[in-house]
C-alpha cells in the first residue's frame, strides 16, 4: 500500500503518479489521505489500481475513470465519476449534484444520498444509489442502469432515452416522456445482478422499473407542449 | 367629354409584408412548424465590408510586397500549456461535427487545413478517426452532449475547446434530425439509429464560471497539462463572457458572432439572437485589455470571415487569429453552381441553400447519404481549401505590408476608417474622412 498525503503532495503531482500506473505496475494498492475537500482528485486514471480516499472530496472525483476501484470513506463533490468509463467507484457518503453524468460504464455505488441530476445524460454507467436521490435524475439518460434504494425528486428520467430506472421508494414525479414500464426477468437479473455488486441489501422484486415511452424521439408539433 | 380611364399608380407591395415574409406566413399556416435550417445569419448587418484600410502614407513606411518578411504566423495557448498550438497562418477551421458533415468533408477539412499549417476542429458526436489522421492540429471541442466524449481521444487532441455559445444561437442547443442518424453516427453517440439527437443548451455538470474553472482544472489533470484549454462563446455579451472566460482560466478565448454558422437551428434565432461580429470584437478586446490579457489569452474572432481583408480588420481590431466554417465548406464545394439542377428539385438554388439538416446535399458535404457523399473528393477538396487558405493569407499580408507592418498581428485599429456610422462605432475606428468615433469623446 503506497499512500499519499494530500497536505504534502499537490494534486498535479498525486494525478501524474496515479496516471503513470500500467497495468503492468507492481503497485495496485493506493490511500489518499488528507484530501478535505479538493477537486479533481484521482482524474483520468487508466489502470486496475485500488485506491482508497480517507475523507471527503471536492468536484469532479474519479473523471472519467477507467478501470480503475476507487472507494471514497467520505462524501463527494459535484460531478464525481463524471463520464466515468469503467472501473468501479464507490462512495460511502453522499454525492452533490451531477453523480456520474454522462458515464459511459462502469459502476457508481453511493451508499448515501445523491443530490439532483444524478445520472444526467448517462450513456451506459450503472448508478446504485443506497439512500434518496434530488430531482432531474437521469435527465436525457441514454443508456446504462440507475438503480435507487430510496426514493426520488421531481421530473425524474426527464426527455430520457434508453437508459433503465429502478426505484424502489417513491417516485415524486416523471419527467417527459417517462413512464412506469413492465418489470420482466430480464430486467429482475440486471437488476439483482446490480444490487449484489454494490452490496445493497434489496430484492429486486421490490423495485419497480421505469423508462422512455418513446414518444418524443422524433419531433412532432403535437408533442409540443411537453417539451 | 373624353372617356379615359384614370391612370393608375404602379403596384406596390408592402415593406412589412414582403415576398418573403408572406412567404413565412404560408409556411407556418401550412405546417405549425418553425423554420429549421443551416448556416448563420442572412440579414445584412454591420460588418467587415463596412471598413476600410489607410494604407501607408507620409507618415507610414510600407513594405514592399515581393521582398519584405510579413510574418502570418501565430501561437495560441500560451497561457498555461505546454505545448501552444503553432499555426502558419492566422486562419483555423472551425467546429463542425462528423454527423452534420459526411466523413468525406471532415477528412477534405484535415487534408486542406493541414497543408495549409493550420487547425481544424471536431464537433458534436466525437472525434474520427479520418479527421484526427488528416490533421496535423486538431482541436477537440468539449460540448454539452458529450456524445462520444472520451479520455483516449481527449488525450490525442492538441487542444481542448470548451462550447459555451455558437453564434448563430447563443443560447440554445441542437438538434440532429434523424435522417441524417446513419448507422455510424447512432454508434458514436451511444443512441438508436434514425432518433433526433439533441444537443443540451447547458453542459450537464457545471453552471457558471467558478464551477467552469474547476471544470477546466479536471480537463488539465486528465490531458498533463499540456494542451490549451480553448473557451468558445457565442456573440451575446462579449465583454462579461470574455472577462468570465478568462477569469475561468482560458487560454484562448473563441468568439463567434451571428454571421457564424450551424448546422441546423431555428431560423428565428439565427436571425434574432445575438450580436454582429464586427459589434463583438472590440468590447472583448477590451475585456482583455483591462485584465491585462491582451496577447496573453488569445482572441480568435469567426462569423462571417469570408476574405483576406476581412481576417486582416478582425486582427487589426485586436484578435489573435480568426476561425472558418461556412467559407470552408463553400471552399470544399457547398452551394457550387454546378449542381444548381438538384438545388431546383429541392426547391432553391446555388447561394441559398441551407437545409443542411435533411442530409440531401447536393455537393455530399452536408449529408451522411453513402452516394451523395461519394461525390466529394476529399483529396482534391481538401486542395481547394488549402488553395483558399491560402489565398486568404497572402491578401491579408498584402494589405499589412501596404500597412507597413512586418508581422500581419502588428495590424492595429489605427489602421482603419469605416464607411458608415453604425460601423465606426462598433469597430470604435473614426468614420471616414472625420476623427470621429461614435460613443467616444473627441480627443
Amino acid at each position: 500500500m503506497e499512500t499519499i498525503d494530500l497536505t504534502k503532495s499537490s494534486l498535479r503531482d498525486l494525478n501524474e503518479l496515479l496516471q503513470r500506473q500500467s497495468e503492468i505496475a507492481n503497485q495496485k494498492q493506493w490511500e489518499i489521505i488528507n484530501p478535505k475537500g479538493a477537486h479533481a482528485v484521482a482524474v483520468g486514471l487508466n489502470a486496475s489500481l485500488e485506491l482508497s480516499v480517507k475523507g471527503s472530496t471536492g468536484y469532479y472525483c474519479a473523471g472519467m475513470n477507467q478501470k480503475a476501484n476507487i472507494k471514497v470513506y467520505g462524501s463527494a463533490g459535484p460531478g464525481v465519476c463524471e463520464n466515468m468509463m469503467s472501473g468501479c467507484v464507490t462512495i460511502e457518503g453522499d454525492a452533490s449534484q451531477y453523480a456520474g453524468a454522462t458515464g459511459q460504464g462502469g459502476l457508481l455505488v453511493i451508499k448515501g444520498n445523491a443530490a439532483s441530476r444524478c445520472g444526467i445524460s448517462m450513456k451506459g454507467i450503472d448508478i446504485v444509489v443506497h439512500g434518496n436521490i434530488g430531482h432531474m435524475s437521469a435527465f436525457m439518460g441514454q443508456s446504462g442502469n440507475l438503480v435507487v434504494l430510496g426514493d426520488t425528486g421531481d421530473a425524474l428520467g426527464d426527455s430520457i432515452y434508453e437508459a433503465r430506472l429502478f426505484v424502489r421508494g417513491n417516485v415524486k414525479s416523471l419527467g417527459a416522456d417517462c413512464v412506469e414500464k413492465e418489470m420482466r426477468s430480464e430486467h429482475l437479473n440486471i437488476l439483482q445482478d446490480l444490487l449484489n455488486r454494490s452490496n445493497a441489501n434489496a430484492d429486486a422484486k421490490e423495485f419497480k422499473r421505469y423508462g422512455s415511452a418513446r414518444k418524443l424521439y422524433n419531433f412532432d408539433i403535437d408533442n409540443a407542449g411537453n417539451y | 367629354m373624353t372617356d379615359h380611364k384614370a391612370p393608375h399608380t404602379t403596384p406596390v407591395k408592402p415593406w412589412t409584408f414582403d415576398d418573403h415574409t408572406n412567404s413565412y406566413i404560408r409556411r407556418a399556416a401550412a405546417t405549425g412548424i418553425y423554420d429549421i435550417r443551416g448556416g448563420g445569419a442572412k440579414r445584412r448587418v454591420p460588418h467587415f465590408d463596412d471598413l476600410l484600410f489607410l494604407g501607408a502614407s507620409m507618415s507610414r513606411y510600407p513594405l514592399e510586397g515581393y521582398r519584405e518578411k510579413c510574418d502570418t504566423s501565430v501561437k495560441l495557448g500560451t497561457r498555461y500549456a505546454k505545448n501552444p498550438i503553432e499555426l502558419d497562418i492566422p486562419i483555423t477551421i472551425a467546429g463542425m461535427s462528423f454527423g452534420a458533415l459526411s466523413g468525406q468533408a471532415k477528412e477534405a477539412l484535415g487534408r486542406g487545413a493541414s497543408a495549409a499549417g493550420t487547425s481544424t476542429t471536431t464537433g458534436d458526436g466525437g472525434m474520427t478517426q479520418e479527421e484526427r489522421g488528416h490533421s496535423t492540429k486538431l482541436i477537440y471541442q468539449y460540448l454539452p452532449s458529450r456524445y462520444g466524449m472520451n479520455p483516449d481521444d481527449l488525450r490525442k487532441a492538441d487542444a481542448i475547446e470548451i462550447v459555451v455559445g455558437q453564434g448563430a444561437k447563443p443560447g440554445g442547443g441542437g438538434m440532429l434530425l434523424g435522417q441524417k442518424i446513419s448507422d455510424r453516427v447512432a454508434e458514436m453517440r451511444n443512441l438508436p439509429k434514425g432518433i433526433d439527437q439533441r444537443s443540451a443548451c447547458r453542459h450537464p455538470d457545471w453552471t457558471g464560471p467558478d464551477d467552469l474553472e474547476i471544470k477546466i482544472l479536471e480537463l488539465r489533470e486528465i490531458t498533463g497539462w499540456k494542451v490549451p484549454i480553448y473557451i468558445k462563446i457565442g456573440g451575446a455579451r462579449p465583454y462579461f463572457d470574455t472577462t468570465l472566460a478568462i477569469k475561468a482560466g482560458a487560454d484562448v478565448v473563441v468568439l463567434d458572432g451571428m454571421q457564424g454558422g450551424t448546422a441546423a437551428t431555428q431560423d428565428v434565432f439565427i436571425e434574432h439572437v445575438g450580436q454582429p461580429t464586427l459589434a463583438c470584437i472590440r468590447p472583448a478586446v477590451q475585456a482583455l485589455e483591462d485584465l491585462g490579457m491582451h496577447r496573453k489569452v488569445q482572441l480568435v474572432l469567426s462569423g462571417g470571415i469570408r476574405t483576406g481583408a476581412d481576417v486582416a480588420k478582425a486582427l487589426a481590431l485586436g484578435a489573435d487569429a480568426v476561425s472558418i466554417g461556412t467559407g470552408a465548406l463553400i471552399a470544399l464545394g457547398d452551394n457550387d453552381p454546378r449542381w444548381e439542377k438538384e438545388y431546383n428539385k429541392l426547391g432553391t438554388t446555388a447561394g441559398a441553400y441551407d437545409d443542411w439538416h435533411e442530409g440531401q446535399d447536393p455537393a455530399g458535404i452536408t449529408t451522411q447519404d453513402p452516394q451523395l457523399s461519394a461525390r466529394l473528393d476529399p483529396i482534391l477538396a481538401g486542395r481547394r481549401l488549402e488553395n483558399y487558405l491560402k489565398v486568404m493569407t497572402l491578401e491579408a499580408q498584402t494589405i499589412a505590408r501596404a500597412c507597413g507592418k512586418n508581422h500581419i498581428l502588428n495590424l492595429e485599429p489605427e489602421d482603419l476608417c469605416a464607411l458608415t456610422i453604425e460601423a465606426a462605432a462598433m469597430a470604435q475606428v473614426p468614420l471616414s474622412g472625420t476623427n470621429w468615433i461614435p460613443g467616444k469623446p473627441e480627443e
